[in-house]
């Protein structure tokens, strides 16, 4: 191993009380929080806990004049005979029931959120692409046909299976990619360039949470009997 | 000539009650300031210096902090909300009815508790996405971001399992459509639900075994979560002060 290859350089004594030694691994490689230097640093205490205190009293504030409002609701006695039409999951569940209507449970109850919790789960595991550069910096012709191609795919399975509220938030979100690909970094756009830094992930993470937002939204406010769709400001 | 309020305060903190107490005086030192963080089991999560630039409110929106501070709310109402339930059927509903009409605050109490709830579960999602954007899961944070997955999971069990308490019409038909999603994993699905439920419908058992995991088994798992969740920022470097990626990572 030549010198060259060696990831850190170490020394050692080994009589603490006569050589005091610190020992120092130098590695090659820089870790993030290292490597921004001479920032400026306060005290937590007071600085930082001040800033807690009132943000913590802020919400208990907001929450306590909502409460003060608004009542909880409470409906009749559980009556196991009397189902309520439509039986409606607490509201974070309502994008899970909203895809358990366009697919078999197996798939819409168990597959789909065993899947992104474990994709959410090895999101920092994930090192292809540590240094966030933008999709579109490199190989854009390449990627562009592979968007295509994904998007085409999901578009034809998605129809097939009806699931319209899927392919409502992903043909505009494919949109705008294929948008933010045909820019350089110094167009005059300030969205599309900012969009044009952007990695992958970050395409992929927020067509999860607009696609999750918009099926929560339909599950609130656009579901009514038999899980039929109803417009919120029909009754 | 009469004493200042700051005068009699600075008094207290160097008597010996309250050095026996807090283990440290007080001053503007850093060295003092440093030990009412470190000689504090509660603060000790804290670092003792913090970046300054972490603490502007655009990097993080504090909505960690929020989430934090809504899940001490919950407690806060919970606890006091225990006294006037009992998870059988139908008193729990009947416990609803007197909260709402015999007892002092009781909607109140109830309303706070219910809202916030709502409050959490909404911000720990809004934390989860921000930390993702700001890019703050990346080494050496990875496992932080996994704890910070199990606490929504948490979360999210804490928050239906809750739903069931009041045992009216809308607690038991959402649980009940939600158990029937669980029946739906394969082979094991109705198994795990007679075990969720303790029987094969939502019913009294059912109730018994909600209010244990509201109260006890999941409140417990999400505070060591969150002890861990604070102690790793600390020991991953602090919290991430969101440079920007050309600053912070240098090409080498």
């Amino acid at each position: 191993m030549s010198e060259q290859d060696k990831k850190f350089a170490a020394a050692l004594a080994s009589d603490s009380r006569r050589t005091p030694v610190r020992l120092a691994f130098l590695t090659r490689r820089t870790s993030p929080q290292v490597s921004v230097k001479d920032e400026p640093f306060v005290m937590t205490w007071p600085d930082a806990l001040f800033r807690i205190v009132v943000a913590a009293e802020l919400v208990v504030l907001a929450l306590v004049l909502v409460s003060l409002l608004w009542d909880a609701p409470l409906e009749g006695l559980a009556d196991p005979l009397q189902t309520p039409n439509p039986a409606k999951a607490p509201w974070y569940f309502l994008g899970l029931q909203e895809l358990l209507h366009y697919f078999p449970p197996v798939v819409g109850g168990v597959l789909i959120p065993t899947l992104v919790v474990i994709a959410l789960i090895v999101i920092p595991y994930f090192n292809v692409n540590v240094q966030a550069e933008g999709l579109w910096v490199r190989n854009r012709p390449q990627r562009l046909r592979m968007l295509a191609i994904v998007t085409t795919v999901l578009t034809v399975l998605l129809a097939a299976m009806k699931v319209w509220a899927l392919l409502a938030a992903t043909l505009p979100m494919a949109a705008l990619m294929a948008w933010s690909a045909g820019t350089t970094p110094d167009a005059p756009s300030r969205l599309r360039r900012w969009l044009f830094s952007k990695p992958l992930s970050f395409w992929i993470m927020t067509w999860f949470l607009i696609q999750a937002a918009l099926l929560t939204i339909i599950g609130i406010y656009f579901r009514g009997a038999g899980w039929e769709w109803v417009w919120p400001w029909s009754e | 000539m009469a004493r200042s309020f700051q005068s009699y305060l600075g008094d207290l903190r160097e008597s010996r009650v309250w050095q026996s107490i807090f283990r440290s005086g007080s001053g503007p030192s850093n060295l003092h300031r440093s030990q009412a963080i470190q000689q504090n089991l509660f603060l000790h999560l804290f670092s003792v210096k913090s970046r300054r630039s972490s603490l502007a409110i655009g990097v993080t929106w504090y909505l960690g902090t929020l989430s934090f501070v809504t899940f001490l709310i919950l407690i806060s109402t919970g606890i006091p909300l225990m006294l006037y339930y009992h998870p059988s059927v139908p008193q729990a509903y009947a416990d609803m009815k007197d909260l709402q009409f015999a007892v002092s605050a009781g909607l109140f109490l109830r309303n706070l508790h219910r809202w916030s709830a709502h409050a959490m579960v909404l911000l720990v999602f809004a934390h989860m996405f921000r930390v993702f954007y700001r890019g703050a899961y990346r080494p050496p944070r990875e496992f932080n971001w996994v704890i910070g997955v199990m606490l929504l999971l948490v979360t999210l069990f804490l928050s239906y399992t809750g739903y069931l308490l009041p045992w009216d019409q809308l607690a038991f038909w959402a649980i009940t459509v939600g158990s029937n999603i669980m029946s739906a994993v394969p082979l094991l699905g109705p198994k795990i639900r007679f075990l969720t439920l303790g029987g094969n419908t939502v019913n009294a058992n059912a109730l018994l075994r909600f209010y244990v995991l509201h109260c006890v088994i999941l409140p417990l798992a999400g505070a060591m979560l969150v002890g861990i969740h604070f102690w790793r920022i600390r020991k991953d470097g602090g919290l991430y002060s969101g440079k920007s990626r050309e600053e912070s990572q240098p090409h080498d």
